[in-house]
């Protein structure tokens, strides 16, 4: 693709700009067809979770509810609150949003298939991560509304506790790894999914990394900052319109990132299942598309987290601080310990 | 002009405008986010110059830690969404004179030094380099500076629990 440009567009400047412009549209009408999708999914599960149908009048089996739901979003007045801050209200959803797009950049969607191969790709997305919580304290503070503000309180203190978790359990893949790169990550687990190769401390950083990633990205039952009962709305209380859409369209892009993540680490992104050196059976897996292996593990575990929506009860903010420093902190870092000491003895297969 | 050229100047401007903006605004939160996009035009920098763990750092450490911790501060504070008052003359004056002198100094440093490129060997700044370095006990290892800094953290992480600790009295 870059040769052929190249070839195309002899200047570097243009040859740059046509990238950037080609990358960007391919990447936002993703997104955007994919923020469509989930809404669609996530209504239908928890429409199957409750027994019922779900959207089923606009469209075929209510697929084209979510665009009629856009279309109602876009001709609400974009209102503003007068006591607010304006600036920084109407800077606030750009910001969320542009953290959620920003994580995407290393994920590989399939074999050769990557925005950006960095090769600290791990650290690279918990460190954009972690401005999430920015754009959230910002959206609270400048409504000047107190629910926002308890909302964004609330958010910050969940966010910056639960990102150790998420590192931590990410450190243990890498260790195992030996490397920080996506790709590379993806390339060591040619021989076995990680969760398979990897014995208990894989499946204990596993699990600890698909509970702190739900409260990450503030899904119920972790969904404090947006406790309607108590807070009318949270963070987001004050914004309608498009700008409402804006946070809704992050929170689903993040849903996505942290899954497209927990696969490509834990269940070997595009790498299809391969075991041991059953070259006969690994062979007829490598048939099936490296792009279809990598979406089917990501919205597996997309479907996971929007199932624990519907299953747990939201936590109070004490215990919801107790789960993490009591007891998810302590367990990743002995299981950091086991996953070294795994790496250096060479037990995993 | 070329488009690396028109890039790194994007940044520059980034980084300068989020800085005076940060000391000029008077609204102590907006002065906080112009922070907040200096040290993400710094981050971005590292990114330009191809040194992705320090960038990947500069973001983890000042945006994710610093600016937010500075931001819980703000909101803690009383009456923080009010203007403050117009600063002092004397002291406006006085703080710019300060502001001129360092950058002349710094410019006059640079003027004055010529960079010549190491006889050394590059070394990629990859993850495992620098991990190699900083723990090496060799001669130009930094395994001592790292081992007192982690001693230091300790010792601020210490304290920071006694000062926070509940003591239950007796009923």
């Amino acid at each position: 693709m870059h040769t052929w440009l190249k070839n195309a567009i002899p200047n570097a400047t243009g040859l740059l700009i046509t990238e950037m412009v080609i990358t960007g549209v391919i990447l936002l009408v993703f997104l955007i067809l994919l923020a469509f999708f989930l809404g669609y999914m996530e209504r239908k599960v928890a429409a199957f979770m409750e027994i019922r149908l779900g959207p089923n009048r606009v469209g075929p089996k209510g697929t084209l509810q979510i665009v009629a739901d856009t279309l109602k979003l876009l001709f609400k007045e974009g209102f503003t609150p007068d006591a607010a801050d304006k600036f920084l209200f109407n800077l606030a959803p750009g910001i969320i949003i542009t953290t959620a797009l920003l994580a995407i950049a290393p994920v590989a969607f399939a074999r050769d298939f990557q925005i950006w191969d960095i090769n600290i790709g791990v650290l690279y997305i918990s460190s954009v991560s972690s401005m999430a919580v920015i754009g959230i304290l910002m959206a609270g503070w400048s409504s000047s509304n107190k629910y926002s503000l308890i909302g964004a309180m609330r958010s910050g203190a969940q966010i910056v506790s639960y990102e150790l978790s998420i590192g931590l359990s990410l450190i243990s893949i890498v260790i195992l790894s030996g490397s920080l790169s996506l790709n590379d990550i993806v390339e060591s687990q040619a021989n076995g999914w990680w969760i398979l190769k990897g014995h208990i401390p894989v499946v204990i950083a596993f699990v600890i990394f698909i509970i702190a990633s739900t409260a990450e990205i503030n899904r119920a039952p972790f969904d404090l900052v947006e406790a309607d009962q108590e807070l009318t709305g949270g963070f987001n209380t004050e914004y309608a319109g498009m700008k409402f859409a804006m946070f809704l369209m992050a929170e689903y892009i993040n849903l996505f990132v942290v899954s497209a993540v927990a696969a490509t680490i834990f269940l070997g992104g595009w790498m299809p299942f391969h075991l041991g050196n059953l070259t006969g059976f690994n062979h007829i897996m490598d048939f099936i598309p490296s792009s279809i292996w990598f979406f089917g593990k990501t919205f597996f575990i997309i479907f996971i987290i929007m199932q624990f929506r519907w299953t747990f009860p939201r936590l109070r903010i004490d215990q919801l601080l107790n789960l993490e420093w009591k007891y998810l902190l302590p367990i990743s870092m002995v299981n950091v310990l086991l996953a070294t000491l795994m790496a250096i003895m060479g037990w995993h297969f | 002009m070329s488009a690396s050229t028109v890039i790194f100047y994007i940044i520059a401007s980034v980084i300068i405008g989020g800085g005076i903006l940060a000391v000029t605004s008077r609204k102590i939160f907006r002065a906080a986010v112009f922070l907040l996009f200096s040290l993400i035009g710094i981050a971005s920098l590292y990114f330009y110059l191809n040194y992705e763990f320090l960038a990947a750092v500069q973001i983890v450490v000042y945006v994710g830690g610093i600016v937010v911790l500075i931001i819980f501060s703000i909101f803690l504070t009383h009456a923080s969404g009010d203007e403050m008052k117009k600063p002092v003359l004397w002291r406006a004056v006085f703080s710019a004179l300060a502001a001129a002198f360092a950058t002349a100094l710094t410019l006059l440093y640079i003027n004055e030094h010529n960079f010549t490129a190491t006889a050394n060997a590059t070394v990629a700044p990859t993850v495992k380099n620098i991990g190699l370095q900083m723990l090496s006990t060799t001669q130009h290892g930094y395994i001592l500076p790292f081992e007192v800094v982690s001693m230091l953290l300790l010792a601020a992480l210490i304290g920071c629990i006694v000062i926070a600790i509940k003591i239950k009295t007796k009923e």
